[in-house]
């Protein structure tokens, strides 16, 4: 069955994906290459996975305020997740959005969730976000089958 | 919440000061929104990570600023660069990287940042006052800032740290506000012994541990039974700052806001307390080293840079000794500490014992390293932490006295006895 979870909107925007998710912080610097989108922080759970043109959900980054740049850079290569789900208001993330928007006028949508909601986000999930900061989440397909 | 916005705060997104110091405000302000502060606040100095080249993108930011004319209107200092400007030859710099690498340090320069090029700035030339409002970037060196020396900065990310300072405004939230500086959570040592605590290499151990547990709170550490030296507090944070995002640690008895644990906690009651053990610190110790063999190809040292403290440590050690001819030697500082080194007489001995020395930057901003380093041993809990994801090399955290030991034989040498008692 689809939920229906609101956020506060960081970085207004619509997307849609499939869900890559961790409880786990990230530093992007370090964790997040921006010339393929694979998560590369080998102690990290989606350490291999590839980010690009998903929705990442991860409950904030971690370490390195260079964390911006790259994500800003993955966003300019094209590289970077459709949209990101966070557990809270993540500066560092909504700075990256936000920059991307005035210099290349490609905001990447950015949705803080509460916790609860955070928590029930699972990879593979379809995930779609509105710019009112809706995001309806799908079961994985499998599941809609079986 | 609303808004409220000073009269410059507006005569600076209405451009009256310019198209640059417009751009930086449009974002300040759409950051506040982020943060959910209802006003900004001056600062009275920066320190801008900005100037780190990561790509086409941060270079193309810097030069976009840098053409509308941007200038800082208050002291900023240069953080590490993508490229040491006079020696990246001697390593596999591209010269295409080191290029663009220095385009995106001159623009800084431009805006009118002093060329520090360090990520310790506070050993040298810019060593906020307790209590100062400022904008720093870099990790480690915010949370030195705020928690050694007591000035106030929030964990400002690349992009912002130079919006900051061509305004000169931040939003009055986070660590710039007293009452968000209460410790969040109590780690108390438990039968560690004091001779390990004297130890350098306590502190990367126990700052990893700590950071890896804290995340993003403000962690109290209480039960020290020495003085840490001002290097070990730097390694500390580091270590905290880069396992998790912490931007301000308290240890009680020995940081400026934790005289007492009361202090540390603004009289509120600790919500989580975490007794750590020799069991905890051991194993934190072993995480911070991906390889277990022998072999080792490089040992490299100074993240944060290194100190003329630290250079008068390492000196002695390397005295009428050399590297095993497998081994590279390197250590990472800022070109002002190489000056005071220098004349101190502390280059002589790295470089009879073949090692050698960057400014600028470091193994992790600059991509120095040829492909044949596979493995490196280092003091540095930061280095360990990012080594196996941005050089895809192995890391051995161990001792400075067993890094240099380590270089002499040419196989990892660790003295174990510490971590054993």
């Amino acid at each position: 069955m689809d939920r229906v979870m609101h956020g506060r909107v960081l970085v207004a925007g619509e997307a849609q994906g499939e869900a890559l998710v961790s409880a786990e912080p990230l530093s992007f610097w370090g964790g997040y290459d921006q010339h393929s989108g694979e998560i590369i922080d080998r102690r990290h759970p989606l350490s291999g996975q590839v980010a690009a043109g998903r929705i990442l959900a991860l409950p904030s980054t971690r370490g390195s305020s260079t964390t911006t740049a790259i994500l800003l850079e993955a966003i300019r290569l094209g590289t970077a997740p459709a949209a990101l789900l966070t557990a809270g208001p993540d500066s560092f993330l909504a700075l990256a959005s936000i920059v991307a928007d005035e210099m290349y006028q490609k905001p990447l949508p950015i949705i803080a969730l509460q916790p609860e909601d955070f928590s029930m986000l699972k990879t593979g999930q379809g995930v779609r976000i509105f710019d009112d900061g809706t995001v309806e989440v799908n079961p994985p397909q499998e599941e809609t089958i079986s | 919440m609303p808004l409220t916005l000073s009269p410059y705060d507006r005569a600076l997104l209405d451009g009256e000061h310019g198209p640059a110091a417009q751009m930086a405000m449009r974002i300040m302000v759409r950051m506040v929104e982020v943060y959910g502060a209802e006003r900004l606040l001056d600062v009275t100095a920066a320190h801008i990570d900005s100037a780190l080249y990561q790509g086409d993108a941060t270079l193309e930011y810097a030069e976009r600023l840098a053409a509308l004319g941007a200038k800082v209107v208050v002291p900023a200092t240069l953080n590490v660069s993508g490229v040491d400007e006079h020696g990246w030859r001697a390593w596999a710099v591209p010269p295409e990287h080191a290029e663009k690498a220095r385009r995106q340090m001159v623009a800084y320069q431009q805006m009118g940042c002093t060329p520090t090029w360090t990520c310790a700035p506070y050993q040298e030339a810019a060593r906020p006052a307790f209590g100062q409002q400022i904008a720093w970037g870099e990790s480690s060196a915010i949370v030195f800032a705020n928690s050694v020396l007591g000035a106030r900065t929030e964990r400002y990310p690349d992009l912002l740290d130079i919006c900051a300072a061509i305004t000169g405004r931040v939003p009055a939230a986070g660590l710039h506000v007293e009452e968000n500086r209460a410790g969040q959570v109590l780690f108390r040592l438990v039968d560690v012994p004091r001779r390990l605590q004297e130890d350098d290499s306590f502190y990367p151990v126990l700052g990893h541990l700590v950071g890896k547990i804290a995340q993003e709170r403000i962690p109290v550490v209480e039960g020290l039974n020495v003085e840490p030296e001002e290097d070990q507090l730097k390694a500390l944070g580091a270590a905290m700052a880069s396992s998790g995002a912490v931007a301000l640690f308290h240890l009680v008895g020995v940081t400026p806001e934790a005289p007492t644990r009361g202090a540390a906690f603004q009289g509120r009651t600790p919500p989580e307390v975490i007794d750590v053990t020799m069991t905890e610190l051991r194993a934190a110790r072993r995480a911070l080293s991906t390889a277990d063999g022998a072999r080792l190809d490089m040992v490299a040292l100074g993240s944060p840079h290194f100190s003329l403290a630290e250079f008068k440590k390492l000196a002695p050690l390397l005295e009428g000794r050399r590297r095993h001819p497998d081994v590279q030697f390197l250590v990472t500082a800022s070109r002002t500490m190489k000056a005071l080194a220098a004349q101190a007489g502390l280059l002589d001995p790295i470089e009879r014992f073949g090692g050698t020395l960057t400014v600028d930057t470091c193994i992790l901003t600059t991509p120095m390293l040829p492909p044949e380093i596979n493995i490196i041993m280092t003091n540095s809990a930061k280095f360990a932490y990012y080594g196996p994801g941005l050089l895809d090399t192995q890391m051995v955290f161990g001792r400075l006295e067993d890094c240099v030991g380590s270089a002499i034989s040419g196989k990892v040498e660790r003295d174990d006895s510490l971590w054993t008692a």
